[in-house]
């Protein structure tokens, strides 16, 4: 599958399917500093990611202008 | 993983309140955490004009939706910095949110109507970035949100914004910076209300809202923003976060309950010795105030 990741953006092929904890896990990606995105909505740690899925990561820390 | 509310599927895990949510249930839960936090504060009235400050990114976006949802009388304030590519693209992104909602968008430009820009402006006045921009923008909310005859200026705010802010105030106890570290802080001579209306949602669940609902924010960073001491600060809070969920809930609303009541006073003792500007007529502690003296040195030295 294509992983999108942004700051920087950079596109990764992960092998599915794979849930999407796991693929967090695997690229040692903190769940509660990301969100992930497939087909434009938010999927679940338990959901399963096939291997055409194209999908983003997208972190959500922002850098604090405070 | 189901939602919480209606058993459909879920979109969203929260961890801190052990919860999935589906998008509708999930966007309802923000909207409400929104008015219960506008209610408990007394931020707003029902027919108070309020100007939300915008800066195209998702906390800002995300609260300007909701408060137009919320059927209070929000417009928009973007203050364009002069930070290159980010400044520009940015500005698209709250323009066009401006225009989807046919709301009305006040737009600053630092480098247009003041003449001068963070990056030069901070080099000039020896100051750090975020430290020249940050006074800029306090400074220019007030001074908009007076001359448009707004009753409160709202900013965006997150719980992990306000944790991360705090503990940086309680490692030195700034007893100043702690009694001004408040959800809202009343008008005064020279001063319009200030509401933080999203600190009760944390910045995962702003993004999360705006993904779901189509509102198309600027993901990039601020270029000037690494190295920032406030990402540090997230950083240790999301670890502790990680092992026990609801700690940056605890630690804010335990400050906010239990020991803001406390120093308010040393930061409402500060404000009644305030003067205003001679320039700008802006409540500042004596003689010019930092973002008339910010500007004057930026143009001094090109
Ligand atoms: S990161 Fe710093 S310089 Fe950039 S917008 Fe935020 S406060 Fe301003
Ligand atoms: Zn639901
Ligand atoms: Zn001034």
């Amino acid at each position: 599958m294509k992983v999108l990741l942004r700051n920087p953006r950079r596109a990764l092929e992960v092998p599915g399917p794979v849930t999407v904890a796991s693929l967090l896990a695997h690229l040692e990606i903190s769940r509660e500093a990301v969100l992930v995105i497939v087909d434009g909505t938010l999927v679940t740690g338990d959901s399963l990611l096939d291997d055409s899925a194209s999908v983003e990561i997208r972190p959500v820390i922002s850098g604090g202008c405070v | 993983m189901r939602c919480r509310v209606c058993r459909q599927p879920a979109v969203i895990e929260i961890r801190r309140h052990n919860a999935g949510f589906c998008h509708e249930c999930f966007a309802k839960h923000c909207r409400d955490q929104v008015a219960r936090t506008v209610e408990s504060y007394s931020m707003l009235s029902g027919d108070d004009r309020v100007l939300v400050a915008v800066s195209g990114g998702k906390d800002s976006l995300a609260l300007w939706d909701i408060l137009l949802r919320l059927g209070y009388q929000a417009d928009g304030l973007y203050i364009g910095l002069g930070i290159g590519d980010y400044s520009s693209e940015s500005a698209g992104y709250a323009r066009r949110f401006a225009a989807s909602r046919s709301a009305r968008l006040v737009e600053v430009d630092l480098p247009g109507d003041f003449g001068f820009d963070i990056p030069t402006g901070s080099r000039a006045a020896k100051r750090a970035p975020c430290s020249a921009c940050g006074l800029s923008k306090r400074h220019l909310f007030n001074s908009e949100a007076l001359k448009g005859g707004y009753q409160a200026i709202a900013t965006g705010h997150n719980l992990d914004d306000e944790a991360a802010v705090l503990l940086g105030n309680v490692l030195r106890w700034d007893l100043a910076y702690l009694g001004r570290q408040q959800p809202v802080l009343a008008e005064g001579t020279g001063f319009v209300r200030k509401i933080k209306p999203l600190v009760r949602l944390a910045e995962r669940e702003t993004a999360a809202y705006c993904v779901l609902e189509g509102i198309d924010y600027i993901v990039e960073e601020c270029p000037m923003s690494a190295g920032n001491r406030h990402l540090g600060y997230k950083e240790l809070l999301n670890g502790v976060e990680e092992t026990s969920p609801g700690t940056k809930t605890a630690f804010l609303f335990g400050f906010l309950d239990k020991v803001a009541p406390l120093v308010g006073q040393v930061a409402a003792a500060e404000r009644e010795s305030l003067h205003p500007c001679p320039i700008c007529a802006n409540p500042t502690v004596s003689g010019t105030c930092a973002f008339c003296k910010l500007a004057e040195r930026a143009s001094s030295k090109p």
